[in-house]
C-alpha cells in the first residue's frame, strides 16, 4: 500500500473562503438560512473545525453550489435538484448510530461523541455512476478509528450500512413511486471499509454536512461509484456474509457489489470510460475527461484487489 | 353533440401555424436558459432530457388525435401533422445535442453508444423510421402515395413504442414522469386493435337508435 504524503494544505486554504463563497454562494448560503430558520428544528450549517488531512488532491475544486444542489439522494427524491429543495424538513440532530454484530463491543454512538472523532479535511474526486464527477472536501475521520472502537470480530467479514428511515421528513419515501425500497442499504468488505481513504463524513467546504449531502454523517469510498457512499447512516453492522446492498437488489446486471470505477468495464447502458465534471465547462463546451481506474486512487487501493477479475466483479 | 364548439374555417390554417410556434416555445426557451445558465448545474444533460420528452409528448399528442375523435368527438385531425413533425424535430434535437453538446462530436464515441447501448441503438432506429415519415407528410406525396402512405405512416406505432422503451431503458428507476409518459403511450396504442370493433358497434348502435322512431 502506498504511504501517503502528508501535505498540511487544509481543504478550506486550496481555494480560499473568499472565493469559493462567491456572491451567488452567499445569496444562496442566505436563502437557504432563512428557509431553514422559516423551517424551525433543523440544525443550520455550522462551522467546522478539522486538522489538514493526510491527502493531497491538485484539481480545482467543485464549486460549493454545485456540490450542494447537484445531488443523488432518492429519500428527497429523485431529480438532482430535489434533495436541496426538498430535505427542508429533514432534522439531522439529534441523531445516533447504532454499530453491533460480530463485534466485541457494539455501541450506539451519540452525533456528539462522533464529531469528537479526530476531524480531517479531506478532499476527494467523487464519480458518480452516471457518468459525472466532483472534486469535493469533505471533513470527516476514516471509518477504521470508529470500527477500532467496537472491537470487530475475527469472524467479521463485511461491514454494512443502513439510511434512516423518515417518510415525514423524507418526500422521497412516501407516495405512490417509490423509486427503490427503504431503507437503502450498501455495504463494503471488512478491508475496504479499514482502508485508510474510506471515511464517515460529517461536513464539507468547512461546515456541517447540509441534508443534500448525507448529514449528519455518510460514508465517502472515493474509489468507488458514488452511490457507495451511503447517506444520513443509522447503523453499521458487521457480518460474515456479504451484505445487501440496494442498487444490486435493483438491477444486480447493472450495478455490482464492489462498483469499483472502471472506465475499462461499462454500464450495461452506458460508456464509462469518460465523465463529466460538473461546474466546469458551459453549454457549448461540456468538460468531459477521462475516467481513471479505481478513480485515481489505484496506488492506494488496487492491491486490495489482486488477483480478482474486475469484469467479474463489477 | 360535440363537447367544443368548432372552430371557424377561416382560423384553421392560422391554427395550425399556432401549433407550430406554441410547439417550439419549450425548446426556444429552454435552450435561452442553458445558454445563459438557467438550466442547473448540468444544462446539457437537462435541455437533452427536456427535449426528449417533448418528443415523446408530442408522439402522444398525435397518437392521441384519432382517439379524440372516436370517443370525444372532437376533430383535430388538421393538426396532426404539425404535431407528428414537431415530434420529428424535437426527436432530431435531441439527438443533435445528445452529438454535438453532450458528446462533443466525438465520432468514435457516438458511433460507439449507437452499437453498443441497446437504448441508444432503439432511439436511432426510431429517429431514421421518423425520417420517411417527415418527408412524405405533405399533400403531394399523400395523393401520390395513396393507400401506401397510410401502411406507412402506421410506422408512428412501432416508433412510440421504441421511443416508450428507449426512455424506460435511459433512467435509472421509474418514478411518476417515466411512467405517466410510457402509460401514456402504451394505452393509446392498446386502444388500437379496439378501434375497428367500437366503430362498428358504434355505427350499428346508431343505425338502431334511428331506426327506433320508425318503428313507433
Amino acid at each position: 500500500m502506498a504511504v501517503y504524503r502528508p501535505t498540511h494544505i487544509p481543504a478550506s486554504e486550496i481555494t480560499p473562503h473568499s472565493i469559493y463563497m462567491s456572491r451567488r454562494n452567499f445569496m444562496g448560503a442566505a436563502a437557504a438560512s432563512l428557509a431553514l430558520a422559516g423551517a424551525g428544528g433543523s440544525a443550520l450549517a455550522a462551522p467546522l473545525q478539522a486538522t489538514p488531512g493526510a491527502y493531497k488532491l491538485d484539481e480545482k475544486l467543485t464549486p460549493k453550489e454545485a456540490v450542494t444542489s447537484y445531488n443523488n439522494f432518492y429519500e428527497f427524491g429523485t431529480d438532482k435538484s430535489d434533495p436541496s429543495s426538498n430535505s427542508g424538513d429533514f432534522k439531522p440532530t439529534p441523531w445516533s448510530v447504532k454499530v453491533d454484530g460480530l463485534v466485541g463491543k457494539p455501541k450506539e454512538f451519540g452525533l456528539e461523541e462522533l464529531m469528537k472523532m479526530p476531524l480531517e479535511d479531506r478532499t476527494y474526486r467523487m464519480r458518480c455512476v452516471e457518468g459525472w464527477s466532483m472534486v469535493i472536501p469533505w471533513i470527516g475521520f476514516p471509518l477504521a478509528a470508529l470500527l477500532d472502537q467496537v472491537e470487530p470480530q475475527g469472524s467479521a467479514k463485511y461491514v454494512s450500512f443502513e439510511t434512516v428511515v423518515r417518510p415525514s421528513e423524507m418526500p422521497g419515501q412516501k407516495g405512490l413511486f417509490q423509486p427503490l425500497p427503504w431503507p437503502y442499504v450498501e455495504g463494503l468488505r471488512l478491508d475496504e471499509a479499514r482502508h485508510p481513504l474510506t471515511i464517515l463524513a460529517v461536513g464539507l467546504y468547512g461546515e456541517t454536512l447540509p441534508n443534500q449531502n448525507g448529514a449528519p454523517i455518510r460514508l465517502v469510498v472515493p474509489w468507488k461509484y458514488g452511490f457507495k457512499s451511503i447517506k444520513s447512516i443509522v447503523r453499521i453492522l458487521l457480518t460474515d456474509k456479504q451484505p445487501e446492498t440496494t442498487w444490486k437488489n435493483s438491477n444486480a446486471r447493472e450495478y455490482g457489489f464492489y462498483s469499483n470505477v472502471n472506465p475499462a468495464v461499462d454500464h450495461p447502458r452506458w460508456s464509462q470510460a469518460t465523465e463529466q465534471r460538473i461546474g466546469e465547462g458551459g453549454f457549448f463546451n461540456t468538460a468531459r475527461r477521462p475516467t481513471l481506474p479505481f478513480n485515481g486512487y489505484g496506488d492506494e487501493v488496487a492491491s486490495l484487489y489482486a488477483g480478482m477479475d474486475l469484469k467479474a466483479n463489477y | 353533440m360535440p363537447l367544443i364548439p368548432a372552430l371557424p374555417r377561416r382560423l384553421h390554417g392560422p391554427s395550425i401555424w399556432a401549433v407550430y410556434v406554441i410547439g417550439l416555445c419549450p425548446a426556444v426557451w429552454s435552450f435561452y436558459l442553458g445558454a445563459t445558465g438557467g438550466l442547473g448545474i448540468n444544462p446539457v444533460k437537462e435541455f437533452e432530457h427536456l427535449l426528449g420528452l417533448w418528443a415523446l409528448r408530442f408522439i402522444i399528442f398525435t397518437l392521441a388525435i384519432t382517439p379524440l375523435r372516436d370517443l370525444f368527438g372532437i376533430n383535430w385531425i388538421r393538426y396532426r401533422r404539425a404535431l407528428g413533425l414537431l415530434a420529428f424535430y424535437y426527436v432530431l434535437l435531441h439527438f443533435s445535442v445528445w452529438m454535438l453538446l453532450d458528446l462533443r462530436l466525438d465520432v468514435h464515441a457516438v458511433i460507439g453508444d449507437i452499437l453498443k447501448r441497446p437504448y441508444i441503438t432503439i432511439g436511432m432506429v426510431c429517429l431514421a423510421a421518423l425520417v420517411p415519415l417527415a418527408v412524405t407528410s405533405n399533400n403531394y406525396s399523400i395523393r401520390r402515395l395513396g393507400k401506401l402512405w397510410i401502411d406507412m405512416h402506421h410506422l408512428i406505432y412501432p416508433i412510440a413504442l421504441g421511443g416508450a422503451l428507449h426512455y424506460f431503458l435511459a433512467v435509472k428507476s421509474i418514478t411518476a414522469g417515466p411512467f405517466l409518459h410510457i402509460a401514456a403511450i402504451a394505452l393509446l396504442l392498446a386502444y388500437r386493435p379496439f378501434r375497428k370493433p367500437l366503430l362498428r358497434w358504434k355505427r350499428t348502435r346508431k343505425a338502431v337508435d334511428n331506426a327506433q322512431p320508425v318503428h313507433r
